[in-house]
């Protein structure tokens, strides 16, 4: 096993990185100064309490809201001059949506795929069949002609994390995932990100205030602490190369 | 029936009953329903302009909707969590507008009724001309760009996370609900616009489980209730915006019971 390590590291592109960040709104700072780095296969757990910029902190980082000060860059390039979107995943606060919107699991899984790169395209044959092999890894296929509204909380997190995995994302990025599901159904959603972070050469960034979940993953100890932000990370070093593998495939082959 | 102005009556009244619902179901998913209102009051204060310095009414009106229609995303984004507060403001900003050019104009023999209920029975061919060029951009846009629109409006968050150039699909969508506002005055007037814009959007909502129904819902009430409302209107003398207006009314009742029947 010698030889692993030095491979790995070679692997361990930075994917976020934040220089000296500040964020306020109008005289209230809410990120000061902020630095971190995120590599390849980092796990990050994001923790503060309500009003610590956890929330500001991602849509930053996803392009929503420019820094005061400081530098973001997303796969080294500096987060303004961004445009490899396909990479991100990304999995949003389950009340941002209308429960009464008219539309199918199918229709929601399938607009992953619907970014610039898609502009004026149809959808083809093989897009198709990627947003079935996306619900059938989530274990969701059978509610593929259900109106998302009518599924419970659990459901609809799988429909939203089916449609971030869509792409075959390097990094994904989840705005408190266990908001409003219960705990049985919280547990299995965490176990299966779990698994896609020990197989798969993906990078994880989740906002969350449920301590006792990141921490049973992530560690008793923050890896840093800036202001009211927590920053739990946990690397994982279980894949012996960088070779890309296609995330829906692998994963439906170990049958999650 | 077969009089000619009847027919012109008819033909306007089936595109704009395709572009309007189509826009509103938009606006309606994006909580914006009360935009309708906003530039159809600002789009008559253009109209009343129109008449008073002799450029084609309509023209003016459009220029003023599309006008108000940025000035509501500039103030929409100065007020992020107050959405509505930009459209009350405009809106009557838009009206106190037209009160005054309706006074300055009341020598040149302005109907002002038949911009507050429609007039339809005097579109003529210029009228029909635009409503058709209107309906093309419309529907084109649409189908273009419907997978991109339904990202938008599913979520907005999600649809900049994977790239999409937000705020320039924010003002497309905006100048295209000016458009078809303001080619829809005619038809039933202004303060009834809103209705052809929310009405076939709240009989859609009760009864589609997909986006793509939802779509061909809205064209199908709306198509069905302009044609019947303007046959009804025909038969009985009755203004034609109001029989619309009132058909579109008995088919939202009619989806709801058919959804009571259905769950």
């Amino acid at each position: 096993m010698s030889g692993i390590p030095a491979q790995a590291d070679s692997c361990h592109r930075e994917i976020v990185a934040l220089e000296q960040v500040s964020y306020a709104f109008g005289s209230q700072q809410v990120i000061e100064n902020l630095s971190f780095t995120a590599r390849e296969r980092d796990f990050v757990g994001l923790i503060g309490a309500n009003g610590a910029g956890k929330t500001t902190l991602l849509r930053m980082i996803v392009g929503l809201l420019k820094p005061d000060r400081g530098q973001i860059r997303l796969f080294g390039t500096p987060a303004k001059s961004f445009k490899d979107w396909h990479l991100i995943g990304y999995v949003p606060q389950r009340k941002q949506f209308n429960p009464l919107f008219p539309a199918t699991v199918r229709e929601v899984v399938l607009s992953g795929l619907y970014g610039r790169g898609k502009l004026l395209k149809r959808l083809s044959k093989a897009d198709a069949l990627r947003a079935e092999d996306a619900m059938d890894t989530l274990h969701i296929g059978e509610l593929a002609d259900k109106r998302i509204g009518a599924l419970s909380g659990g459901q609809q997190q799988r429909v939203f994390l089916a449609r971030a995995l869509i792409n075959n994302p390097k990094l994904l990025i989840l705005d408190e995932p266990m908001v409003g599901i219960d705990a049985e159904t919280q547990q299995n959603f965490f176990h299966l990100l779990r698994h896609m972070h020990q197989r798969h050469n993906m990078t994880f960034l989740m906002v969350s205030h449920d301590m006792e979940m990141v921490r049973s993953y992530l560690g008793q100890e923050p890896k840093q602490v800036s202001g009211k932000l927590s920053f739990y990370v946990r690397h994982s070093h279980d894949l012996e190369d960088c070779v890309e593998t296609d995330l829906l495939h692998t994963l439906r082959k170990e049958g999650t | 029936m077969t009089a000619e102005f009847f027919q012109r009556a008819l033909i306007g009244g089936a595109l704009i009953a395709v572009t309007a619902p189509l826009m509103g179901l938009f606006l309606v998913l994006r909580r914006l329903a009360m935009i309708g209102d906003t530039l159809s009051h600002v789009s008559i204060a253009g109209v009343a302009l129109g008449f008073l310095i002799n450029v084609y009414p309509v023209a003016v009106g459009l220029a003023f909707a599309i006008a108000a229609s940025f000035a509501i995303e500039a103030l929409r984004r100065t007020y992020r969590t107050f959405a509505e507060l930009s459209i009350a403001i405009i809106m009557s900003g838009g009206i106190a507008l037209a009160s005054i050019l309706f006074t300055v104009g009341r020598g040149y023999n302005m109907n002002v009724s038949s911009y507050l209920f429609g007039s339809i029975y005097t579109l003529d061919g210029t009228d029909l001309i635009v409503i058709a060029a209107v309906t093309a951009v419309v529907l084109a846009a649409v189908l273009l760009l419907k997978k991109e629109l339904f990202l938008l409006t599913f979520e907005e968050e999600a649809a900049a996370v994977s790239g999409l150039p937000v705020r320039y699909f924010n003002v497309l969508i905006s100048v295209l609900a000016a458009l078809v506002i303001s080619v829809s005055i005619k038809i039933v007037g202004a303060l009834l616009v809103s209705a052809l814009l929310t009405i076939p959007a709240a009989c859609s909502l009760a009864l589609a489980k997909s986006f793509r129904q939802a779509i061909a819902l809205v064209v199908i009430v709306g198509e069905v209730s302009v044609i019947a409302g303007l046959w009804i209107a025909g038969i009985w003398s009755q203004a034609p915006g109001g029989t619309i207006v009132l058909v579109m009314i008995a088919a939202l009742l009619l989806s709801l019971a058919a959804r009571k029947i259905s769950v």
